[in-house]
């Protein structure tokens, strides 16, 4: 491949801003409203950007700094804002992340909740659990694992040994949240998955609007989480202080880390852990369906041999998919996202090896021009990601196989199945599917068989 | 829950018709931890430019302003399409350290250089107002280098004065463009389009609308915009003006430096958009004209009533709620409501005026809330309060009105369906119909209640 131009702006971003990862963190623990500590237009555009994927109410709330703060300090306007969210909305728990602009004022935000807290505080006060997240360093994703860590961090507490399994799932959908929740069940483990947004996120119909929606990580749970067996936590590319680390440190409580489980080799990595970790065998449940995989990719295996894809997105979502594709014949020949762990080359190579093929190109801290610019030379045939490529799959007439965060242009995004053998059951047969339609659409014969 | 618990420091903000003499604050900050659905400066200048399609729009600081407003509209050019891409300086930790000027100004260079562009925008973020970043001098620079006007927004976000702030940062950077291009062979009876942002290609059929009573359109300024067209737009003999205060600024300044008069029109519901046609031939003073508009009105209402009544039959005595930006918006709603039959109960805006508020209650009925700068848990509780059968609205609104099991009709910036006009009065009765009258409804928890809690 030519060498790439290297332009100094970004344009179309494959990535998103800190603080929005840190809210949907937030989003995931019990009776809990995420807050922005910053101007109005923060919390707002990232409720929109959210709504539009998950279809469902998000409220952030902000401190909303004007001119006179922004030169003063926020201190006040942060205190205020936590006291009307807690008349308003009576949570147990505040996440507040900062922005940019209160980051960039330097206002000291531990320093403020301190005194809120000898101010205000009572006993039925709700937690404060805060966080730093300028968006001038770092992607939605280190906004999401610093916010996990935050919550790790200051809302454990010393417990007795117990036997939990803490899960730290990561940035998934809330489909695979309830799956692995399902995957635990049937392995007997009573886990802590830590944030869960798959109910606040994803919830049903009903007659009063919530102040605050059901479901979420217990609160309870999340301050035993030092005593639990093991954290389990997900992810190729992980940064070297995670929540995991913490319990680990500060707890001794043993950590385990693997792959997001997308395809049959990462999937059998998370069940032989958790195999492990309860002493039961695979529930035969996930044995079948692990069959019923395999044999639908023998069936299915001749329409996609061979075909080229470009992944991107979060680094893990691109790791596992990258993976999967290549259990299944397709070649991704290109892996990149907004984002740079430093770590996202030598996480694909581990997931791809063992198997046949070339090793991708793989490009962190890249946007959609860069992306668009090398797919033209690397002759695609599939388009991997969400749904902010489909300008560049339309223009080059790929066919777009939408995963991840956002879907902006299709109902049910947070209902896709990526995680363990049902997901990639899911996705082998929307991706193989795509294929054949594209061949049958630009078929002049248009055989009604395959 | 019962009903939300409204903030003590928000009662003045809501005011129910005939409960009391009519009052109501507004154009205040947003309240810290009431969950406004405003957004800030930026967003303001933001969606004023944005439709300007052969024009770079190059967002100066940190990632996120840029990726949530890229591709954000449904403004539609019948051209170039840069509007539709997303650009940032995408400031780093040591840019903010050591100041992003530099960064600017090479993002400028090669941005200009590769898209070739007419024009240049630069938006100011939080940041950049923070960090003193010379912003006018690095645009005066580049304007010198690169040949294109490069143009300063300074739209800081925190910046006092919400989105209307951000309006007139907008609107002065326009201004900036007006009087460089060539006024020759301009017709006397011509306007400039303000205020439409050809969502679903509404200005096409506005613009066609003038034409056929004989009117030049000279700019669509914000709508499929031109940066060729805004620069002669002091040429036009009018400013014809949508949108409470989008880009009345501009208008204004029109009106300043060329003497050009406005006119505040709305092109939503029969009404108004005939009193739109109606109101420009009366300024030409063109009895000829006017005759055309009246014929226009009668052609276009032979064929609108008939099928208009179909959904009237159906809809007659459903309750509706208001929410949205501009509380101009919201006068034509109340009107287009009326035409089909509905009951408005709950009409509100982000950013509405006291002349705004005044005008929203004489027009609506008694016993109907109005509010200024509302939330989701006050908004939820209103629609509750009155059983509403159908909420507009938009994006952030549309959650809070499913979630409780209620229509919902997109009357904001994302919509694909063209709203505007007599065809559009057409489609929004077929939209609220459609949403209205889904059997959906008939399943959800409070239409079934004693199936579900």
């Amino acid at each position: 491949m030519t060498k790439m131009p290297s332009y100094t702006a970004t344009t179309n971003a494959c990535k998103l801003c800190k603080p929005l990862g840190a809210s949907l963190a937030f989003r995931g623990i019990e009776s809990c409203v995420p807050f922005l500590h910053g101007s109005q237009g923060c919390a707002t555009y990232m409720r929109r950007y959210i709504i539009s994927h998950y279809n469902e109410p998000i409220d952030i709330a902000s401190s909303s700094l004007g001119e006179k703060q922004a030169i003063y300090g926020g201190g006040a306007n942060l205190k205020l804002g936590l006291k009307n969210v807690t008349t308003k909305y009576a949570p147990k728990v505040i996440g507040v992340a900062t922005t940019c602009l209160t980051e960039t004022i330097g206002d000291n935000v531990p320093m403020i909740l301190a005194e809120y807290d000898k101010e205000f505080g009572t006993a039925d006060s709700p937690l404060i659990v805060h966080v730093s997240t300028p968006s001038f360093s770092g992607t939605h994703m280190e906004g999401f694992n610093a916010a996990v860590k935050a919550v790790v961090e200051q809302l454990a507490t010393e417990a007795e040994p117990n036997e939990t399994i803490n899960l730290l799932s990561g940035f998934i959908s809330t489909a695979d949240i309830r799956y692995l929740r399902e995957v635990c069940n049937d392995f007997s483990i009573d886990a802590t998955i830590l944030p869960d947004y798959s109910d606040t996120l994803d919830g049903q119909a009903l007659n009063d609007y919530p102040l605050i929606p059901e479901g979420g990580t217990p609160l309870k749970a999340i301050a035993h989480m030092g005593g639990a067996k093991a954290t389990i936590e997900l992810g190729a590319t992980l940064p070297a202080e995670t929540g995991g680390k913490v319990l680990e440190r500060k707890f001794g409580t043993r950590l385990l880390r693997t792959g997001l489980p997308i395809g049959i080799r990462a999937t059998d990595a998370l069940f032989d852990l958790l195999a492990e970790l309860s002493g039961q065998q695979v529930p035969e449940r996930h044995t079948a369906a692990r069959g019923r995989l395999i044999d639908s990719m023998v069936d299915g295996h001749k329409y996609i041999f061979g075909k080229r894809a470009v992944v991107y997105g979060e680094e893990d979502l691109v790791v596992g998919m990258t993976s999967f594709l290549a259990e299944i014949g397709i070649h991704t020949v290109l892996c990149a996202s907004g984002g740079k762990s430093r770590r996202f080359a030598s996480a694909v190579a581990a997931a791809l090896e063992g198997l046949d093929g070339e090793l991708p190109v793989v490009k962190e801290d890249v946007d959609f021009f860069d992306i668009e610019t090398m797919a033209k030379e690397l002759q695609v045939d599939l388009v991997v990601g969400h749904s902010k490529g489909y300008a560049f799959a339309r223009k080059e007439n790929l066919p777009l196989i939408r995963v991840g965060f956002p879907i902006h242009d299709r109902v049910g995004g947070q209902r896709i199945l990526h995680l363990g053998y049902h997901g990639a059951q899911t996705l082998f047969d929307l991706i193989t599917n795509t294929v054949i339609d594209k061949k049958q659409s630009d078929s002049s014969v248009g055989y009604s068989y395959m | 829950m019962g009903t939300a618990p409204l903030l003590q420091d928000r009662s003045k903000q809501i005011h129910r018709k005939g409960s009391a003499p009519f009052e109501i604050d507004c154009n205040k900050d947003s309240l810290a931890g009431a969950v406004s659905q405003r957004a800030c400066v930026f967003c303001g200048s933001r969606v004023v430019l944005y439709p300007i399609a052969d024009a770079l729009h190059l967002v100066h600081g940190p990632i996120g302003c840029a990726v949530y407003t890229w591709d954000i509209r449904g403004a539609l050019s019948s051209g170039p399409e840069l509007h539709r891409l997303s650009f940032s300086t995408d400031l780093q930790e040591l840019d903010v350290v050591f100041g992003g000027e530099k960064k600017l100004a090479k993002a400028l260079d090669e941005l200009i250089d590769l898209h070739k562009p007419k024009a240049a925008f630069v938006y100011s973020t939080c940041i950049v107002g923070l960090i003193g970043d010379d912003l006018e001098a690095v645009c005066k620079k580049a304007t010198e280098e690169k040949g294109i006007p490069v143009l300063p927004v300074q739209s800081e976000g925190f910046k006092k004065g919400n989105k209307r702030a951000g309006y007139e940062a907008a609107c002065t950077a326009m201004a900036r463009l007006v009087g460089m291009g060539d006024i020759g062979n301009i017709s006397r009876h011509s306007i400039n389009i303000l205020g439409d942002f050809n969502l679903a290609g509404e200005i096409w059929l506005i613009r066609e609308y003038f034409q056929r009573i004989g009117v030049e359109v000279v700019a669509n300024i914000t709508g499929d915009g031109r940066v060729a067209d805004i620069q002669r737009c002091h040429g036009a003999a009018l400013n014809v003006v949508q949108c409470s205060g989008a880009t009345m600024d501009l208008a204004n300044m029109l009106q300043d430096g060329y003497g050009i008069p406005s006119l505040r029109v709305s092109y939503f519901g029969v009404e108004d958009m005939a009193e739109a046609l109606y109101a420009v031939a009366r300024h030409f003073g063109e009895p000829e004209m006017l005759e055309k508009a009246r014929q226009l009105v009668k052609e276009e209402l032979a064929t609108l009533l008939p099928e208009l009544a179909r959904y009237k039959a159906a809809l007659t005595g459903k309750k509706a709620a208001i929410y949205v930006g501009g509380a101009f918006k919201a006068f034509s709603l109340v009107k287009a409501f009326r035409l089909i039959g509905m009951d408005v109960v709950m009409v509100g805006s982000q950013t509405g005026t006291k002349e705004d508020y005044i005008e929203l209650e004489e027009i609506t009925d008694e016993g109907c809330i109005i509010v200024d700068d509302s939330n989701p848990l006050e908004l939820s509780s209103f629609l509750k309060e009155k059983d509403v059968d159908l909420f507009v609205g938009g994006v952030k609104e549309r959650p809070i009105a499913y979630k409780l099991g209620v229509a919902f009709c997109d009357h904001n910036h994302e919509r694909k369906e063209m709203l505007a006009g007599f065809q559009g009065m057409l489609n929004f009765a077929r939209e609220v119909y459609g949403s209205v009258m889904s059997p959906v409804w008939k399943f959800v928890p409070r239409r079934n209640k004693e199936v579900s809690s």
